[in-house]
């Protein structure tokens, strides 16, 4: 008979040693390109998989060579930040309305909001692209900017409002009575106590920022081009390329996993939608 | 306020590059093929020569840079100076007034060089609308090893059963060795490129001279037979999702015994760097069957410059450069003379080029014997040996390339597949108004 | 706003700031119900104009209007069945795999401690980061390619013949590759909601005598029922206009066996330039995927919006 201490230990190396080839199973594929970006093109292709070679930094010197990663990368932090700054910007005092001041419409007005992002991008890409065109803004990063707040927004304003949702109303209805006018009730009452669900609906508003594909590469062409264009400039139907597009890929996801990586536990957070208590 | 300050510092930041430009700059757009990459390295020594003109890369895959340019050019976007696009876009977008005609080229540039096939396919009316980057046809690469040790010997103009014996003879999937690699990947200018060429040899044709589609005819049968049957017997796995590149990959590799393809790739199988067999690649014509007409396709990449765009007289000087004898010469000189741009010229071909390229004689007499106005064994309404030079051909080559690659995977009898593309095309023809 | 009957503040002052409240409401929302409107009704009435139009950019200077015929040839197109079947397999099973290995994975990282949680949690959401096009092209070239994959070299080492999965299983592999990237977010969510479960409740169900399956069928699974329905809402949303995943790996094919609404629609829009069929397309696509919507609130969308 095993003790409830062994038992627990036992217990704890079995469910330890199935998470953990869970998570490497789901991992792989990355680990796999990170791998993949330092060999050479030819040991790229090779079977079987190599997991042991020499490795390279060809493939970065080639970037490196080809193409300005900063100006990319820049680009994609600017359109990012700037995006997600302007989204809350809106989405923060529409939140705060429907949070606190809800009517019968509230929720109709929601749901609405939520079904603007079903309109398949590719449906409209003639529309924008035409308005773009008229106003000047092809391969300008304040087109991206716009369009990004425009498809984030429902999300954003929904997170937003779930996470006031949970703050309750006494709290506002006091620093009201003390005489605070409506800026002074959201600057100093209601931002400081949403912090932590605010910073999360950035980070995933960042995060979908940085990814987007679909407008960043067709309605940019150098100036404005983000890190999604890069990518794309590297795979190719002629030529060898593996490795060399596993390096760009790196490069391109690093950043926006490394800030995950260190922010998860914020993220979370945001991500609840007030499901979590 | 956090937020504010900074997105007006984002504002800022936007406002900023505008003030930049002083000098010209062109936006060139090209595709993500090694010839090109190199032009933009190469690109380098331009500046140097013309300090008042900046270029600025777009480098994209082939699909989506079409997508692209026809967007921008269609709309009038102005987004690009430089386009890089093939012989069906500068036909048809010539004729629509869609591109500067290359007028008052210098005596220094010789436009006479060019091959006239190549400079016919890029011109309309005789107005030459774009300037021949690169110039390809289709030719057979096999392995002479493989061959020799099997006691095989490639005939100079082999005919696709020929081809399909010898893929029996030296198919060994075991050994990780595939009898031949040929296009499987769904796409007008993928699968359909590679069965055009097959169908044109068994004595097919896209339309008849009325443009009723012919596919349910006995030459489309035949030909699809053919090519999915020997494909699937002693091709490699995966055929159906390998375009240029991953045969390429594959040929490389030392995993396809035969392989054609375009005529682009001897410099790349022959290049130590990037092949394991560079030292047993043999080159012979396309393979014929009924007839050789229209057996080998002919395409050419070419640099053009949009009506719309700011810097009209940079772009031209810009495509000029990269088409002049003048860069042959320099990639000659950098890259080694075997890696000089194909195809377009005859002053190319020099004893040196000959020698140091082993793909460059069936290359020059394939490139010399297409006729792009006469395609096939039967007359056509159209122009094009591998594509129909209509608006309506990607949309059609699009749909039945997706056809014949389920053909391939056995999603559907080849039957199936050639009643589906005849139905799916003749469909397009009546909405074009082509068909009553 | 809820005033409870024991609300002890003057009515006087109640009304005064409900009536300030309701204007400053409706003027704090209307920035942003303005915009989503702009950025709605100005491309939709676009396309529609363009819908009823005959406009191919190759040639723009022939634009006649044809009435319904867009609708017509794009709803007899031979992928559109196909495509509006595959676009609810797809989202359904990715749906399916996101949240029963969702609650599955989470459930076994929170049942004890045991050695690197941390580290299998940030492992476990990270492809949640990456890009769509990169994640596609990563599964196509490194992972599912029958020469030169990992699993042609898996299947290879088993003695078998290797799959050429994108096809042979074009549907099943683009939902591996979608279902790779949003499971994550399926765990992340659904794993912070375990977390906030009452232990005392838990340990008060065990002393009772209830059994670890009992426990998390009658007591774990009521608790994660509200981020369930965030995860099936929120995915649905992004599944509904999958597109990079499909573009990259298999293009649609072969034949209509991978072809989804979306890609059906860039296929009229991008490959075919017939933007009247398109923007028909489009339309379709809107009223498909409100119906969805519709759907999916009646389901779950009492959870989602009120208050447990």
């Amino acid at each position: 008979m095993l003790t409830l201490k062994q038992k627990r230990s036992l217990q704890s190396l079995l469910v330890g040693c199935a998470a953990w080839l869970i998570a490497g199973l789901i991992f792989f594929p990355i680990f796999w390109m990170v791998l993949t970006s330092f060999k050479t093109e030819l040991a790229a292709f090779a079977t079987p998989p190599q997991f042991i070679f020499t490795p390279t930094l060809e493939n970065y010197l080639h970037i490196n060579d080809r193409s300005d990663y900063f100006s990319y990368a820049w680009n994609s932090v600017l359109i990012s930040f700037a995006a997600t700054a302007l989204c809350m910007l809106v989405a923060v005092p529409a939140a705060y309305s429907m949070a606190f001041f809800e009517t019968k419409r509230t929720k109709g007005t929601l749901l609405w909001m939520l079904s603007t992002k079903m309109l398949p991008p590719v449906g409209v890409l003639m529309p924008i692209y035409l308005i773009c065109k008229s106003l000047g803004m092809l391969d300008s990063r304040l087109a991206l900017i716009v369009i990004y707040t425009l498809i984030n927004l429902p999300i954003v304003i929904w997170m937003v409002y779930t996470y006031f949702k949970d703050i309750p109303v006494d709290i506002l209805e006091a620093a009201r009575l003390d005489g605070a006018t409506t800026l002074q009730e959201i600057s100093r009452v209601l931002l400081p106590i949403a912090r932590g669900g605010l910073a999360s609906t950035m980070l995933l508003s960042l995060i979908l920022c940085w990814n987007e594909a679909f407008w960043s590469l067709n309605l940019t062409s150098s100036a404005a081009a983000p890190l999604t264009a890069l990518v794309a400039s590297y795979s190719s139907p002629e030529g060898l390329f593996w490795a060399k597009l596993s390096a760009v890929s790196t490069l391109a996801c690093a950043p926006i996993l490394i800030l995950g990586w260190i922010s998860q536990k914020q993220l979370v957070r945001g991500l609840s939608f007030g499901a979590v208590k | 306020m956090n937020k504010l300050s900074l997105a007006l510092a984002a504002t800022a930041c936007l406002a900023l590059p505008g003030l930049t430009l002083a000098a010209e700059t062109l936006t060139i757009a090209t595709v993500n093929n090694s010839d090109m990459i190199r032009m933009q390295r190469l690109s380098k020594t331009f500046e140097a020569e013309h300090p008042d003109i900046k270029l600025k890369w777009v480098v994209l895959e082939e699909n989506v840079l079409r997508q692209r340019l026809t967007t921008d050019i269609a709309t009038q976007g102005g987004q690009f100076d430089v386009l890089t696009i093939g012989m069906y876009e500068a036909s048809l977008w010539g004729a629509k007034g869609w591109l500067e005609p290359m007028t008052d080229l210098s005596a220094e540039y010789d436009a006479e060089d060019i091959f006239p096939s190549v400079r016919d396919g890029l011109s309309v009316k005789g107005q030459l609308y774009a300037l021949p980057f690169y110039a390809e046809s289709s030719i057979t690469y096999y392995r002479t090893d493989l061959f020799k040790d099997a006691g095989l010997k490639m005939p100079e103009h082999p005919t696709w059963t020929q081809m399909a014996n010898f893929a029996a003879k030296l198919h060994a999937p075991d050994k990780d060795q595939y009898g031949i690699c040929l296009r499987g990947k769904a796409g007008w200018g993928e699968n359909m490129a590679l069965i055009s060429t097959v169908a044109n040899a068994f004595g097919a044709r896209w339309f008849d001279e009325n443009w009723k589609p012919e596919f349910t005819g006995s030459e489309w049968t035949s030909a699809l037979n053919f090519y999915v049957d020997t494909l699937s017997k002693y091709g490699p796995p995966g055929a159906s999702s390998n375009g240029f590149n991953e045969n390429l990959a594959l040929f490389n590799s030392g995993k396809c015994a035969m392989w054609v393809d375009a005529s682009v790739a001897g410099s790349f199988v022959t290049d130590k760097s990037q092949s394991k067999v560079a030292d047993h690649v043999g080159f012979t014509f396309a393979p014929i069957q009924a007839t050789s007409k229209g057996s080998s396709w002919l395409y050419s990449w070419a640099l053009a410059i949009p009506t719309s765009s700011k810097e009209k007289d940079a772009a031209k000087t810009f495509s000029m450069w990269a088409t002049s004898k003048a860069y042959s010469e320099l990639v000659a000189k950098t890259d080694g003379i075997a890696n000089v741009p194909p195809g377009t010229r005859a002053s190319t071909y020099t004893d040196a080029y000959m020698a140091a390229a082993p793909f460059a004689k069936v290359t020059l007499e394939s490139l010399k014997s297409i006729d792009p106005n006469k395609p096939t064994l039967k007359p056509v309404p159209y122009v094009g040996v591998q594509l129909v030079t209509i608006p309506e051909f990607q949309a059609i080559g699009t749909q039945v390339g997706k056809q014949f690659a389920a053909a391939l995977t056995g999603g559907m009898s080849v039957q199936q597949a050639l009643q589906g593309a005849q139905t799916a095309t003749e469909r397009q023809m009546k909405r074009a108004g082509y068909l009553k | 706003m809820t005033t409870s009957a024991l609300d002890t503040s003057p009515p006087a002052t109640q009304t005064k700031s409900r009536k300030r409240g309701l204007k400053i409401g409706w003027f704090l929302v209307s920035p942003s119900v303005l915009l989503l409107l702009l950025w709605m009704v100005v491309p939709l009435a676009m396309t529609l104009y363009f819908s009823t139009i005959r406009y191919n950019l190759l040639y723009p200077d022939e634009e006649s209007f044809v009435g319904l015929e867009n609708f017509e040839y794009f709803l007899t197109d031979p992928g559109f069945m196909p495509g509006a079947l595959n676009t609810l397999t797809l989202v359904g099973s990715v749906l399916l795999i996101s949240v029963v290995f969702g609650v599955l994975i989470s459930a076994l990282l929170e049942a004890c401690e045991f050695w690197g949680r941390g580290i299998v949690r940030v492992m476990l959401i990270s492809p949640f980061f990456i890009m769509p096009t990169v994640s596609a092209l990563l599964w196509k070239n490194l992972i599912f390619h029958p020469v030169s994959g990992i699993l042609a070299a898996v299947w290879k080492f088993f003695g078998a013949q290797p799959v050429d999965w994108l096809a042979q299983h074009p549907l099943f592999s683009i939902i591996m590759i979608v279902s790779w990237q949003w499971l994550p977010f399926a765990i992340l969510l659904l794993m912070t909601a375990m977390q906030s479960l009452d232990q005392e409740q838990k340990e008060a169900a065990r002393l009772e005598g209830a059994g670890p399956i009992a426990i998390f069928w009658h007591l774990t699974l009521p608790h994660l029922a509200r981020p369930i329905a965030v995860v099936v809402m929120i995915e649905t949303i992004f599944l509904l206009s999958i597109f990079a995943e499909i573009f990259t790996t298999t293009s649609g094919g072969p034949g209509f066996e991978s072809t989804n609404l979306a890609y059906l629609i860039y296929n009229q829009a991008l490959l075919q330039f017939d933007v009247g069929m398109a923007s028909a397309g489009g339309l379709i696509a809107v009223v498909i995927a409100n119906i969805a919507a519709l759907v999916l609130i009646r389901l779950i969308g009492k959870s989602l919006t009120d208050k447990q």
